[in-house]
């Protein structure tokens, strides 16, 4: 695995339809079945070690799957331990931010834990670099922009999550201990653009030059 | 050999049994109860990946109604949420049904990437005991089992040892029982997992890399029942020990054992 200039032995937690927009868009699913309710809490899943791949490097896509999926994503780095904590307090347990890029094997259903789809080898593009709470200012103005081999392919309203940062943190501390070094993704987009291998996929946070920029590009992965 | 990781007098130690005693490696020999217990894992610079597996016997997959898996049912757990033998594992106030999960867990040994079944046990370290506590009230259908049924603090006790593969011919032929308060709740047996420790190593293995020192909890068989603040939970399996565990009530500070007492006293 890499070991990123970033990350270090913190959890890294993603979670589940935070975008408006994609709540939304499975509102009428959500109470049929298999799920037959809306969730309730966040619903998080873990990118492993293994996933982690430093900005700059390749990743590779297995045979089986054409096109991966881009979950550009602002993440928080924890910083002061964060367990039921306030909303009105959480932003303080945030040590920084760093831009992250979630790859996920398309996948239709959420209905049991997406190990398969999203703890590939690689799969999770970290960096370039963490930037202090104060470049970042309010995290709910950030807007993150994806491109594909330079096309702009995707906005990203981090303003537009039924959880902003602050609620996301006190809602999972509320039942799991966010640790020094943990990293909460505030959540990704709706229609997340696919990507292949010989593509180069690059996001950035428009007007925050401190995050930088975070470039990967895709090749098949070796027979 | 039994390896042990604990806190005593000051420091962390490594440690391995001995004559029913522990030997910690600066030759210091102690009693098992005169230690704190921590999970018999060396830390890592990286998060460890602690996989676990849902409905892995056939019988306890009935026992939740659901037929059996065509693959492997798997979720991944925080490293937070380990805790070592002899500690207390917190029932949140207000819920209906919290149960234990006698499980084995393998620990990894050497980076596996496309391992092949046949050669999956060249990849094992050893094994230790999982208790993979489920709150059941929070389980919703969404990446089901969601975390906040499965990664609360204090919710996976593990140990008491870490035992060499090499002390474990065969880790598919082992038996495992949990008791509650003395009184046997669950047994069952290794051989009757749907998806034996090679699968899962291939299976897993074909699609992201496992690292020395990563987990693999397997599953647990039928007889899971509710567990109260005060219940001693013991999870042992065949060959590699009991992991004792207690309820407690959140916010409460764990009571102090009457030998914690008895040496505190004036």
């Amino acid at each position: 695995m890499t070991i990123t200039p970033v990350l270090s032995a913190g959890t890294v937690y993603g979670v589940l339809l935070n975008s408006k927009e994609e709540w939304n868009a499975w509102a009428a699913q959500m109470t049929e079945p298999p799920y037959k309710a809306p969730p309730k809490a966040p619903v998080l899943y873990i990118k492993t070690a293994n996933t982690w791949s430093a900005c700059g490097s390749a990743i590779a896509v297995p045979a089986q799957a054409p096109q991966v999926e881009i979950g550009a994503s602002l993440a928080l780095v924890i910083g002061a331990p964060a367990h039921r904590v306030n909303a009105t307090q959480a932003l303080k347990h945030v040590a920084g931010y760093v831009l992250v890029n979630d790859l996920s094997l398309p996948h239709a259903s959420f209905y049991r834990p997406p190990v398969k789809y999203k703890n590939l080898d690689g799969f999770l593009g970290i960096g370039p670099k963490l930037a202090a709470p104060a470049e970042v200012g309010d995290p709910a103005a950030v807007r993150l922009v994806v491109r594909v081999d330079g096309a702009l392919r995707q906005t990203v309203d981090c303003g537009q999550m039924l959880r902003p940062a602050a609620q996301l943190i006190a809602d999972v501390s509320e039942f799991m201990t966010l640790r020094r070094g943990d990293v909460l993704l505030l959540g990704l987009g709706a229609h997340r653009p696919l990507a292949r291998p010989g593509q180069r996929i690059e996001i950035r946070a428009h007007g925050i030059p401190a995050l930088g920029t975070l470039s990967n590009s895709l090749i098949a992965e070796a027979a | 050999m039994k390896h042990a990781r604990i806190a005593y007098d000051g420091a962390i130690h490594d440690a391995t049994e001995q004559d029913g005693q522990l030997h910690l490696a600066d030759g210091r020999t102690v009693d098992f109860d005169a230690v704190v217990w921590l999970p018999p894992l060396a830390p890592l610079p990286w998060p460890r990946t602690v996989l676990a597996l849902g409905l892995n016997y056939a019988d306890h997959a009935k026992e939740l109604a659901f037929k059996a898996p065509e693959e492997p049912l798997v979720f991944i757990k925080g490293e937070g949420s380990l805790i070592g033998h002899r500690a207390h594992t917190v029932r949140p106030t207000g819920v209906d049904y919290m149960h234990y999960e006698c499980e084995l867990a393998v620990v990894i040994g050497r980076t596996a990437k496309k391992v092949r079944r046949e050669d999956a046990y060249d990849f094992i370290a050893g094994y230790t005991v999982a208790n993979d506590y489920a709150i059941r009230d929070y389980l919703e259908n969404w990446y089901r089992p969601n975390l906040r049924v499965k990664n609360r603090d204090t919710c996976t006790p593990l140990g008491p040892w870490l035992v060499d593969a090499a002390d474990i011919p065969n880790p598919m032929n082992l038996a495992l029982q949990t008791t509650v308060n003395g009184q046997v709740t669950q047994s069952g047996h290794t051989r009757d997992m749907i998806f034996d420790v090679p699968f899962l190593i291939e299976y897993f293995s074909s699609f992201m890399t496992l690292h020395p020192g990563d987990l693999i909890l397997t599953g647990t068989p039928d007889g899971v029942v509710d567990c109260r603040p005060g219940d001693v939970i013991v999870t042992e399996i065949e060959g590699l020990g009991a992991l004792v565990n207690t309820i407690a009530a959140p916010a409460l500070t764990p009571p102090l054992s009457r030998r914690e007492k008895e040496k505190a006293a004036p």
